[in-house]
């Protein structure tokens, strides 16, 4: 039984940023959890409750393997059968631009969990503008690391479009951060700014 | 004398067999009340264990057999002189390491293999039961467990692992006694038994009783025995057990041991000598009535029935981990039944884990080399042991 002890600090630097929110001893739905490296690091730093589901069976059997409780599943059907307000916070991130319907994603983390963690890659960063705006063509970079035809993110948006969505879900914003292309938080509290500068939206929201 | 056993290790240092199987009378004092609402007092259960039982005696794991298994998971079986059905899951540095776990595999209810079964004499007769034993389920195979484990004064179950009925004892552990089990781990099974599973296994009994040897169950102490009913049960359910992506890849349209059609009814197809040949070896191991009254406990399995067919209700408050595996490609117990589980004790809060392993070689894949599946399962118990602090001995 030799555990890795080196694991729980090697997860990246914008998981770290989803794990300083959640607190110690909570109870946690990680959607889309990967190989379940933040889950991990959530059970072994913070002593949460944690479970997960994910899809791709790789990611599954490494979660499993930590010790850590992950059904393999797509995450749009199975989060159905988690009844209402079972665990503080639901986790989704960099998940929410491949689900079918992201809007209806949102409401269902908001029905399981208390307050739902969503990170996602920021369509209106200026590198993406830059592609779109002056060579026309579809963004491929670090974040978005797909040609047009084989991403498996079929619903992008802005940060901009995200608060918008949150408003028409009658969602409350608790906490927004900016994420820049490191992982690491921006200091940036004006949308407009964020928009154009992080690579990725981090928002921690609850029911009105 | 039973504390002596528990000193040793994998290998029995008197016999020097892999492991160390014994026979127990169970019932004696207080009979084993059947859900059928019969009772059997003074019957034998046999089992066979490896590892060593550490001093709080937490470190026990108990290995449930499916249908035509047996307790002899590991070394050679004396009934059919072959290596153990489960050797690459259980064992020294395996999933199941027996270096650290106390493992133990208990021959169920019904079998043939050393626990009572209609083929067992019935003392109020002196021959065989026949259909006189009374038809058991599922619950009564765990039930006379739990009274052996009583006996060997284990009282919680660190985990319980199966595939396929295996399985269903598992989940069945787990429903019946959640204080006694800490983690289950239940493969390529189901939480009820469908309509289809039913048929098939209606097949298979109605070969074992059209069969003229079968002669209502009373063939034991006959010279011809329903060899050719068994056979035919044993070759129909044998196809549930593999898939058609398997049986094409390993068998195709390839002739046995000719070049061309022979335009009659032998095996001209190597699939039809591969079965005859699963059918006829069948036969010399297990007993026909067996084969009758354990598929039935099979079919009389649902676990939801007294829940409203509520699954979920099953577990309500368990404490129990689990952890359910199925196979892509395993068409008798499918990846939807054990999806049905996951989400059911999902919605009830219980702590469950799910993968659905991609192999081929369909239901009968729990058997075999897979390193997803050892993966898993190495991974499942040794992490829940390192949070639980269950040592070796």
């Amino acid at each position: 039984m030799n555990i890795d002890q080196s694991r729980a600090s090697d997860i990246r630097v914008d998981l770290l940023e989803i794990a300083r929110v959640i607190d110690s001893g909570s109870t946690v739905l990680d959607v889309g959890c990967g190989d379940g490296s933040l889950l991990d690091y959530l059970v072994r730093e913070k002593q949460v409750d944690g479970r997960g589901i994910e899809l791709s069976p790789e990611g599954v059997n490494r979660s499993i393997a930590k010790g850590l409780s992950v059904i393999q599943g797509n995450a749009e059907e199975d989060i159905t059968f988690y009844p209402d307000n079972c665990f503080d916070y639901v986790i989704l991130s960099q998940t929410l631009q491949a689900m079918k319907r992201p809007d209806r994603m949102l409401e269902q983390l908001l029905r399981v969990g208390r307050k739902a963690v969503v990170s996602f890659p920021n369509f209106g960063h200026w590198r993406v503008r830059l592609s779109l705006g002056l060579f026309a063509t579809m963004p491929v970079n670090k974040t978005l690391d797909y040609p047009w035809y084989a991403t498996p993110n079929i619903h992008f948006c802005t940060i901009r479009d995200f608060v918008n969505l949150c408003d028409k879900l009658n969602i409350h914003v608790e906490q927004t951060m900016a994420i820049n292309s490191k992982g690491y938080r921006m200091p940036l509290h004006n949308l407009a700014l964020a928009n154009l500068m992080a690579t990725q939206g981090m928002y921690v929201i609850t029911r009105k | 004398m039973i504390m002596l056993f528990f000193m040793n290790k994998n290998i029995d240092e008197k016999t020097g067999e892999d492991g160390r199987a014994d026979v127990v009378t169970l019932g004696r004092d207080a009979p084993l009340r059947l859900d059928s609402g019969e009772e059997i007092s003074a019957f034998d259960v046999a089992y066979k264990s490896w590892g060593r039982l550490n001093e709080d005696r937490s470190n026990v794991v108990l290995v449930c057999h499916a249908l035509t298994g047996d307790h002899y998971v590991r070394g050679i079986s004396p009934i059919t002189g072959k290596r153990g059905w489960w050797e690459n899951m259980v064992g020294p540095g395996k999933p199941v390491d027996t270096d650290l776990y106390f493992v133990l595999c208990i021959n169920v209810l019904g079998s043939c293999a050393g626990t009572v079964g209609p083929a067992s004499l019935n003392p109020a007769t002196g021959k065989p039961y026949g259909l006189d034993f009374p038809v058991i389920t599922i619950g009564d195979m765990v039930r006379a467990q739990a009274m052996l484990l009583d006996y060997l004064k284990i009282e919680t179950l660190f985990s319980v692992i199966g595939g396929s009925m295996g399985g269903m004892q598992a989940l069945q552990w787990a429903a019946d006694y959640p204080e006694r089990v800490k983690t289950a781990i239940a493969i390529a099974t189901t939480w009820r038994h469908s309509a289809q599973n039913i048929a098939f296994h209606e097949v298979g009994r109605q070969a074992i009783m059209a069969d003229a040897n079968w002669k209502g169950g009373r063939y034991l102490d006959r010279e011809e025995q329903p060899h050719a009913g068994l056979a035919v049960a044993r070759m129909a359910a044998h196809i549930t057990y593999m898939s058609e992506s398997g049986l094409t890849s390993r068998f195709g349209r390839s002739l046995q041991d000719r070049d061309k059609l022979a335009f009659g009814f032998d095996a001209d197809f190597q699939i039809e000598s591969y079965l005859r040949h699963q059918g006829i070896s069948f036969v010399d191991r297990f007993d026909a009535n067996s084969y009758l009254y354990i598929t039935r406990a099979m079919d009389y399995y649902d676990l939801s029935a007294d829940h409203d067919g509520v699954l979920a209700k099953v577990f309500q408050g368990t404490k129990t981990r689990f952890c359910v595996l199925s196979f892509t490609s395993d068409w008798l117990y499918t990846t939807e039944e054990s999806r049905h589980i996951a989400r059911s004790l999902n919605a009830i809060g219980a702590r469950v884990s799910f993968a659905d392993i991609d192999m081929d070689k369909g239901h009968d894949s729990f058997l075999l080399d897979c390193a997803e599946m050892d993966g898993i399962v190495r991974g499942f118990l040794n992490s829940e042991a390192e949070m639980m602090g269950v040592q070796g001995s």
